[in-house]
């Protein structure tokens, strides 16, 4: 159950379609800070995350609200578009009210060995953050090898990462758990050297609470309870949430309830 | 169940729940007889005795004592099933029942891991995971063989040995049964088995499941004892081949028993395998296969990676994090899926260990355990390293047998290839590496029986298993398993 809760703390909501609007963004802001009401004191989300043309939508929704405003920036999800626009892009966010930027790396730089590039870009990027916390996107289901997610990982964390994110959720695989383990061993060797920490967002295909906590279970093996909360640790998921809730009402009744119990937005 | 905390909980900790495997589905008697001749059948000496749990010192069930009379009736029962039914089987008969037993085995694979672990104290994960589902493997794998002989010995004439007396050791007790009895029966022997003292109940619900297989009876007995019962099997006149796995001591009794007789044997013994981690290997990895190496099975395993050498450049590197992924290990409960160290097979075994460690504290290597908890009760012990040592340290040489590593350094290829063999044993090595050619040097030139390359204690039927000098002769598994039980011509 304590771990139940604390996957539903980290949940970042997510809505990230060409189609959605703000009424889509509305409702999903509301469900975040009242994800079953007939439950008592349940923890909300993390976060929301929308694209930044409905970071204003949702600031106006959460106004005043623990529940913080991640925008994905930098032309996501593909990142190709010219340095000028993914800074714009950022500060715009920025401006509108998001508290995090999720920004996705140059996976075609990257894979062809201009590892500079890659690193100068976050740079620059995580300058325009401001206050913002940074996450950067590695795409390691365009990466393909384990090789690659550590390397572009270190890159990521040398160049100011505040957390470093698996996926989009437009490329499958996406979160598997051994490119979350990777990442999370790159955290900790940063740490170990540094005492520096970092964050990790596995996203896309953590749709269920085991899995849920499989991850948990990883980061807390591999990075200790430091990391458990929702400071240093999110998962990006659209359905999650349902999933888990359903599973603390099975928790706390001893019975299933079928998924129409649960509001859907 | 949480009470109304909500983010509170993250700063008191997060513990997991025991995650206990259930042990109302088994069915144990309170004491068990020989299995000899296709029935079960008391000592005659009329004594027994008991099995525990090493993980709470409670008594399992009461075993019987076989003496030299009982081993003499199950081997006459052994021979008259060779002469009578085995020998003249189609081969492709014999096979299905091979292929019956690992069916039967798989259906009861929970039933047999957990009395696994409730006696030998190896933990549910292993024994559900690794244990069982290798032992049936065997089964299976080695009836496929059975009708295909002649091409295991292309444009060779073969028959089988005769009784094969085997006696194995406590550390896998059914994946050691396994590994004997499969390969015996493929090639058309019968089979005289007795288990470890310590662990004989797998083996006596293995002649259970024999029996319900409806194998002909007296082609395999199972007689449970202690070292008088396996001298008794070694030195009988009737039984033709002799196999073995245990210690180098009593090995090296077995090949002096048999000497000047024409029985065939054996021998699968101790080890100091070396591990060898090089600076280009992937060294998360490589850590893993350290942890897997010595502490798979509390160390119980013959070809543990004891003799952990590191090139000189990455040492302090992978030592931190090796103490690092030591810290994150549990141990504790055997039953508990939580757990990744369960209970020391056996009291004296514990003392053994502890007396190693004494050693090696005394000889003024540097210890390191996690501060972990153990319980109270039952036989246990932390995962322990000893770094600071040299290839003269006593406990760099002898075989230890329990969760205790040795940590050198080296600087040159060659020179570890020159520690890596400097020992009377030779049972396996591990090499890591990211450079191919580098593998294949270290494995043309290491003197063991298996030498495994970027991974440690990987196991399948396929694959021969065996060691070099004091490692013993012989190997098992694989194409190779099969020529310990038969005669060429």
């Amino acid at each position: 159950m304590q771990g139940l809760k604390m996957v539903l703390n980290m949940i970042d909501l997510t809505t990230l379609e060409g189609k959605d609007t703000p009424g889509k963004v509305k409702q999903m802001c509301y469900k975040a800070q009242h994800l079953h009401d007939s439950y008592p004191d349940l923890p909300t989300v993390a976060a929301v995350c929308v694209y930044p043309s409905m970071v204003g939508v949702a600031r106006k929704e959460l106004k005043g609200n623990i529940v913080k405003i991640a925008s994905v920036s930098t032309a996501f999800p593909s990142g190709q578009a010219p340095m000028s626009v993914k800074l714009e892009d950022t500060r715009f966010a920025v401006s509108e009210g998001a508290d995090e930027i999720d920004m996705v790396i140059s996976r075609g730089k990257f894979l062809a060995g201009e590892y500079n590039f890659v690193f100068d870009e976050i740079a620059a990027i995580k300058e325009a953050c401001g206050n913002a916390r940074l996450k950067v996107i590695l795409e390691t289901g365009e990466l393909s090898t384990l090789d690659s997610v550590r390397r572009a990982s270190d890159i990521a964390i040398h160049a100011g990462a505040d957390f470093i994110k698996t996926s989009t959720g437009k490329i499958q695989p996406a979160a598997t758990m051994q490119v979350t383990y990777t990442m999370l061993m790159a955290i900790r060797d940063h740490y170990d050297r540094t005492g520096i920490m970092v964050g990790m967002k596995p996203a896309g295909g953590i749709s269920t609470s085991k899995l849920a906590l499989h991850n948990l279970v990883m980061v807390k093996e591999v990075l200790g309870e430091k990391w458990l909360s929702n400071e240093w640790f999110r998962f990006g998921a659209s359905s999650l949430a349902n999933d888990v809730l359903m599973q603390i009402m099975k928790t706390e009744t001893g019975l299933y309830q079928s998924p129409d119990y649960f509001s859907m937005d | 169940m949480a009470k109304k905390t909500t983010n509170k909980s993250k700063e008191k900790g997060w513990e997991y729940a025991p995650s206990l495997e259930s042990i109302g589905h088994i069915d144990l008697k309170e004491s068990y007889d020989l299995f000899i001749d296709g029935k079960w059948v008391k000592p005659s000496s009329g004594k027994y005795f008991e099995t525990i749990n090493p993980a709470n010192e409670k008594v399992l069930a009461k075993v019987a004592h076989a003496n030299e009379e009982d081993v003499d009736r199950a081997v006459k029962a052994a021979r008259k099933a060779y002469d009578t039914v085995w020998s003249k089987m189609p081969a492709s008969e014999r096979a299905k029942y091979i292929f019956r037993i690992a069916r039967l085995m798989q259906e009861r694979a929970r039933e047999l891991s957990v009395i696994e672990t409730l006696d030998a104290g190896k933990s549910i994960r292993e024994s559900r995971d690794i244990d069982v589902p290798l032992a049936c493997n065997h089964f299976f794998y080695y009836a496929g063989w059975a009708d295909k002989l002649e091409y295991a010995f292309p444009n060779r004439n073969f028959e089988p040995i005769g009784v094969a007396g085997q006696i194995i050791p406590w550390n896998f007790p059914l994946l050691m049964a396994a590994w004997k009895i499969a390969p015996a029966l493929a090639a058309g022997n019968t089979v005289v088995l007795k288990p470890a003292e310590t662990t004989p109940l797998t083996a006596l619900k293995l002649a259970e499941i024999i029996e319900l297989s409806g194998l002909p009876a007296g082609v395999v007995n199972i007689v449970t004892g202690f070292g008088d019962t396996g001298a008794a099997i070694v030195e009988h006149p009737e039984v033709n081949k002799v196999a073995f796995t245990g210690s180098t001591a009593v090995g090296k009794h077995i090949q002096r028993a048999v000497a000047g007789t024409d029985k065939k044997v054996t021998l699968e013994l101790g080890g100091k395998s070396s591990n060898i981690i090089f600076e280009d290997a992937p060294i998360d990895q490589a850590v893993e296969g350290i942890v897997n190496g010595i502490f798979f099975n509390q160390g119980h395993v013959c070809c543990a990676g004891s003799r952990l050498f590191v090139q000189e450049s990455v040492a302090d590197l992978v030592v931190r994090k090796l103490k690092q992924r030591m810290d994150s290990l549990y141990v504790g409960d055997p039953l508990d899926k939580n757990t990744d160290i369960g209970a020391i097979n056996s009291k004296e075994q514990l003392e053994v260990i502890n007396k190693y460690i004494k050693i090696g504290i005394e000889e003024g290597a540097e210890m390191y355990q996690p501060n972990c908890e153990i319980p109270t009760k039952g036989y246990f012990c932390k995962p322990t390293l000893f770094s600071n040592v040299a290839q003269s340290n006593v406990i760099a040489q002898e075989e230890i047998f329990g969760p205790v590593l040795t940590i050198q350094t080296f600087r040159t290829v060659d020179e570890v290839i020159q520690k890596a063999n400097n020992s009377p044993y030779g049972l396996a090595a591990g090499v890591w590496t990211d450079k191919g050619s580098r593998i294949f040097n270290l494995t043309s030139k290491l003197r063991a029986g298996v030498v495994w390359a970027n991974t440690y204690n990987k196991f399948d039927p396929a694959s021969p298993f065996g060691g070099y000098k004091e490692s013993g002769f012989g190997r098992e598994g694989g194409l190779h398993g099969l020529r310990a039980y038969v005669k060429l011509k």
